[in-house]
């Protein structure tokens, strides 16, 4: 299945990425990618370096949570991408948003503007950031305010941040951002968010985003609360945006099958762990990890001929595991061994554009967690500088 | 074989200042023994009051302004209230959306299950109740020890099918299941599903499940209601609606399916659906449709059936065969075969116009 790769490169091991099939398990904590010698050509714009938050509560027995375990990604502005991350409620997709959006401060490992920590970002890189990374939330309900017309969340931005001299300055810069996301501005200004559907409120809210040009959009479940005839509007947007304005596209969702449709590369998340990523081709098409097999598996195809199979039998050895110890999908997972219930698996790289954390596939390379977007399609295209245009979903 | 549900021209409006909304305008179908089907359409097309209108739970300002329901024959809106209410659990059951969320924290599932049938069935003594809930769980794929548990400890899986066990208690006749794993990921959907599947086999009951998921309907029912602006636009075995859907409404809907198989261009429906509180005369799709005629304007289609394709001995009328759609277009001789290919070309020339 691997040799359908979505990449055109013929060079089938490139020096960069060589070195690093041989790196073992990263024991470094901070140790910054873009340091490492001649990686990569550019900083990026966000990146999350071995960032793991945990979450503690209780006041008696005090409980820890890790929400996000060592998760690294790299957010490149030459060659807009989009990643799709999947998993189920709880398992990190949110926090691992709010992170990068600087909401959220990691318990470990750091995530950096364009190099800089966010941590130590100057109030005037602090309003860059915040111009540049965008974020689109899951409820285009919740965020109006209903006593005011939907123009209000255009103008707030445009006076924050000084982004027109005039009225007409302003009416044409939403006019613009209207007509990006393909709605008509007499069917929404000067209405109230009740009278809009939640289709249009969405693309509104992407339309303010777009008001600050900004490199990145954080989607976070942007089409979970609306109706599914109106998902593909929203969706196609967002696509458009990638494809013509060159914004890169985080999308967080739990739906695997408009996460294949919009993604290039794609991260799957369980239990607070990338547990495959890769190419979204690959990825989808053949699953390494048996919870993206799972995953792929529980999906119902629009097909009535095509059978729903039943949910595997988690194996005897792996309802032995203890929370906490080892792989942490074993209790659930149908091929778990000994290994996997006192072992936590590292990241294996099983193709060029294909990593899984799982020891089915221990006899490949270990792909160190702060090189894990490295099987990412744009960025393998990066590393081998094959400079060819792979990013993307045909038009 | 007499059908154990049928719904006759059920009209259910929402009174407002404004106007009546018509939420469910003259809806017809039937529903034999242990028969599975789906009922699809975006939010506001009526599926949910047709389930709240079955079970007689419309509350004003909604009204059922006209039509019969009936079950084995007799109207469910000539019994009284009293009567109606056994009905309610014991012979019609419903699952609804936030089913789950509707379990009380603070009281044990045993105590909310025996409330179920607690009202049908005064006679039972303490160790059948428990035998009872015993065998319910166990149909459902839950430990016995959940009877014993409080809802606030268990997953959202496993509520939802502690839901199914307390609808299943009294082997209703029909199971009414409104977007029951909606709120639920892929993997504790199929087995919820799957549970719902095998328990209603089990029973004999039939089962309308309501949603928007055509994955889900692909896989679970037997027959699919296609609902647009609080009416029917077309009914088919689920084979012949995935293949060849005849309303230009269900074509529209089949394409913005996105799957995993191909990568597509997004399409979804252009226009907005219309406003229930006038909607449009005629058909009501046809602001939208692109095959709209003169005649769409003005006069209603009604559901009618659509032939087998020409050269096809077998004969339509065969349950895997059935397919009803309201569309004028059928009575220009056109049939689904001629249809698919109608639409198809339509697109062809919408692809090219945008090139």
């Amino acid at each position: 299945m691997s040799a359908s790769m979505s990449t055109p490169m013929s060079t089938p091991a490139p020096n960069a990425a060589g070195q690093e099939l041989t790196g073992r398990e990263s024991t470094g904590q901070t140790s910054s990618v873009q340091k490492s010698a001649g990686m990569q050509a550019s900083t990026p714009l966000l990146q999350a370096v071995d960032v793991t938050k945990i979450f503690t509560g209780g006041i008696v027995n005090r409980t820890e949570t890790i929400a996000l375990d060592d998760f690294s990604l790299s957010i490149y502005t030459d060659r807009p991408s989009i990643i799709s991350v999947v998993g189920e409620s709880g398992s990190g997709k949110s926090t691992m948003a709010r992170m990068l959006l600087g909401l959220e401060s990691p318990t470990g490992g750091k995530v950096l503007y364009k190099g800089e920590d966010l941590k130590s970002l100057s109030s005037r890189e602090m309003q860059d950031f915040r111009r540049e990374v965008q974020a689109v939330f899951q409820d285009p309900f919740g965020v109006y305010n209903s006593f005011y017309k939907v123009d209000h969340v255009f103008n707030v931005p445009i006076r924050k941040f000084g982004l027109a001299k005039s009225k007409t300055d302003a009416r044409n810069l939403i006019l613009g951002v209207l007509d990006a996301v393909g709605l008509r501005p007499q069917e929404t200004l000067g209405r109230y968010p009740h009278q809009l559907s939640g289709g249009q409120r969405q693309r509104i809210m992407v339309a303010r985003a777009l008001l600050l040009n900004p490199q990145l959009i954080i989607a976070d479940e942007p089409v979970s609360m609306i109706d599914a005839s109106l998902r593909a509007q929203v969706l196609d947007t967002l696509r458009k945006l990638n494809q013509e304005r060159g914004i890169s596209l985080v999308y967080i969702t739990h739906d695997l099958t408009t996460a294949y449709q919009i993604g290039s590369d794609i991260i799957v998340l369980y239990g607070g762990k990338a547990v495959e990523l890769g190419a979204v081709d690959d990825v989808v098409k053949a699953p390494q990890h048996p919870y993206t097999q799972l995953l792929v598996s529980s999906i119902p195809r629009p097909d009535p001929s095509l059978q729903w199979s039943d949910e595997p039998e988690s194996s005897a050895i792996g309802q032995e595991a203890k929370k906490g110890v080892g792989c942490n999908f074993a209790d659930r997972c149908p091929y778990a061994f000994d290994r996997c219930i006192v072992e936590t698996p590292p990241l294996y790289r099983i193709g060029e554009h294909q990593a899984a954390t799982c020891f089915l596939h221990a006899e490949k390379p270990v792909l160190p967690v702060e090189k894990m977007d490295h099987v990412f399609v744009r960025n393998v295209a990066q590393l081998t500088s094959a400079g060819k245009e792979t990013v993307g979903p045909q038009a | 074989m007499a059908p154990v549900l049928e719904l006759r021209n059920l009209t259910t409006y929402f009174r407002t200042r404004r106007g009546s909304v018509k939420a469910v305008n003259g809806v017809s179908f039937s529903l034999d023994a242990g028969q599975r089907m789906g009922l699809i359409g975006e939010s506001g097309s009526g599926k949910s009051t047709i389930a709240l209108s079955i079970m007689r739970l419309i509350r004003p300002p909604g009204e059922i302004v006209a039509g019969e329901v009936l079950l084995d024959g007799v109207n469910l809106f000539d019994l009284d209230d009293d009567s109606m209410r056994r009905v309610r659990l014991s012979e019609i059951a419903l699952v609804s959306q936030g089913a789950m969320n509707s379990l009380n924290p603070v009281i044990r599932v045993r105590e909310q299950m025996e409330d179920g049938f607690r009202n049908h069935e005064h006679s039972l003594s303490r160790e059948a109740r428990d035998a009872r809930i015993r065998e319910l769980l166990e149909r459902v794929g839950l430990p016995r020890e959940v009877a014993d548990m409080y809802p606030h400890q268990l997953s959202g899986g496993m509520k939802q099918r502690v839901c199914i066990a307390i609808a299943i208690s009294l082997s209703p006749k029909v199971i009414i299941a409104d977007e029951p794993t909606s709120a639920l990921d892929v993997v504790v959907q199929r087995r919820v599903m799957q549970t719902l599947r095998r328990v209603q086999e089990e029973l004999g009951s039939a089962v309308i499940l309501i949603g928007h998921d055509m994955g889900l309907m692909a896989q679970f029912a037997d027959k699919v209601g296609v609902m647009y602006a609080g009416e029917l636009m077309e009914e088919a075995a689920v084979s012949r609606l995935f293949n060849r859907p005849a309303h230009p409404y269900s074509q529209i809907l089949m394409e913005s399916l996105p799957s995993l198989d191909t990568k597509e261009m997004f399409r979804g429906v252009g226009g907005a659906p219309p406003s229930l509180l006038s909607p449009p005369p005629g058909c009501v799709f046809h602001p939208r449709c692109p095959f709209v005629m003169e005649r769409c304007r003005v006069e209603k289609p009604l559901l009618q059936v659509v032939d087998a394709p020409a050269g096809n001995g077998d004969t339509p009328a065969r349950a895997t065969e059935m397919q009803r759609a309201a569309c004028h277009l059928l009575d220009e001789g056109e049939t689904a075969d001629s249809l698919a290919h109608r639409h198809a070309a339509n697109n062809d020339a919408n692809r090219e116009a945008t090139i």
